[in-house]
């Protein structure tokens, strides 16, 4: 410590000391670490419980000091619907990637949507299968390549990508959708808002709360961590458009 | 007057992104290039302490939660 100084930031103390395993400058990080401010200032450690995916999270429950459990991939949704139907009074996540969320997962997904389940998704959408060596995944953009779309995503033949948030907005239940990023530190500001709101209706028993980041994967995209901001603000953000798609109305 | 502020980086939690330098509004980050930690990484350090306004930029950026940021006390 400094002499003279006071402290104003360090590290949250309910994110481990161990070091996390995603490559430099890897947004997966950044939200852990977000998240774990948000549920730090809620004081909700002992009331947290989160749910880990299949893919490069994988390992979550090693970082993020909160309750845990591991799902089968794709089936986040399905376990949190159960956890929370169970231990109601706990603020529970699922934290997924794409191709967890919106390829293998995609019927769960949809299904626990319209039941309005009332716990909140944390989607991380890196338009890649970051964890497996970069393959293609429902949210590629269209001529984007990939080890499976090396010519770049061809929509003709697998479709445009899936836009999440406008999709699971259509659901009456779910009650908050918003698409954030962390591509500067404002950005990352209001991610971290965005996390603590959909806590906040959750602890009030609205309904589905669903936040999906505009991640990024330099190792997958092959490009420095700096380079993949680029990539996200020439081409992520105009097809994924950042915002609040839907919010409860605020009756204070 | 802006705060005058100061921040740590931790060596061995560090991995080179750079984000932290590219979004500091006052030029006070820079990457070692002559040394790595013991993960063989480029890291981030305080190259021009005399500028820092503890905006917290840095910090709030940081994916590996390895800046630690001080304000002058006062
Ligand atoms: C049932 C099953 N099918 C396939 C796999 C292989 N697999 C592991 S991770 C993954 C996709 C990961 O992509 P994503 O969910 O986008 O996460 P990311 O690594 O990009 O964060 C796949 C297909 C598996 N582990 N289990
Ligand atoms: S492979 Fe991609 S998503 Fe996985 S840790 Fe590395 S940069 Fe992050
Ligand atoms: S606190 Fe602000 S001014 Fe100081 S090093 Fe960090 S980003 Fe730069
Ligand atoms: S943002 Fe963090 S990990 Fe990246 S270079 Fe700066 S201190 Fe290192
Ligand atoms: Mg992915």
């Amino acid at each position: 410590m400094k002499e003279g100084y006071e402290l104003i930031y360090k590290r949250p103390k309910t994110l481990t000391t161990k070091r996390m395993h995603y490559c430099p400058g890897c947004f997966h990080s950044t939200i852990h670490k977000l998240l774990m401010e948000v549920v730090e200032e809620m004081d909700i450690q002992d009331k947290t419980v989160g749910i880990c995916p299949v893919g490069c999270s994988v390992f979550a429950y090693d970082y993020l000091d909160v309750d845990m459990q591991e799902a089968a991939h794709g089936r986040a949704a399905a376990v949190a619907t159960a956890v929370k139907r169970m231990l109601p009074d706990r603020y529970v996540f699922s934290y997924q990637g794409d191709g967890d969320l919106a390829a293998i997962g995609t019927a769960e997904t949809l299904h626990a949507c319209n039941r309005g389940e009332n716990f909140t998704f944390i989607f991380i959408n890196n338009g890649i299968y970051g964890m497996t060596g970069g393959q293609m995944a429902p949210t590629t953009l269209e001529g984007q390549k990939t080890t499976t779309s090396p010519y770049g995503r061809d929509v003709a033949k697998m479709g445009m990508p899936l836009k999440m948030c406008e999709i699971v907005s259509q659901f009456d239940r779910v009650v908050y959708v918003e698409r954030v990023t962390c591509n500067t530190p404002a950005n990352a500001r209001k991610a971290k808002k965005a996390l603590k709101k959909a806590f906040e209706y959750q602890g009030k028993g609205l309904g589905t709360t669903f936040i999906e980041v505009a991640s990024n994967c330099p190792s997958g995209w092959k490009c420095t961590p700096v380079e993949s901001l680029d990539w996200l603000k020439d081409k992520v953000y105009p097809y994924f458009p950042l915002g609040v798609f839907k919010k409860p109305e605020e009756k204070e | 007057m802006p705060a005058k502020g100061y921040v740590e980086i931790a060596v061995e939690g560090c991995k080179g992104c750079n984000l932290c330098v590219i979004n500091c509004p006052k030029d006070c980050l820079a990457l070692n290039t002559s040394d790595t930690n013991s993960f063989g990484l480029y890291y981030a350090y305080l190259k021009n302490e005399d500028d820092c306004i503890a905006c917290l930029n840095c910090a709030v950026i940081c994916p590996d939660a390895a800046i630690t940021v001080y304000k002058k006390a006062g």
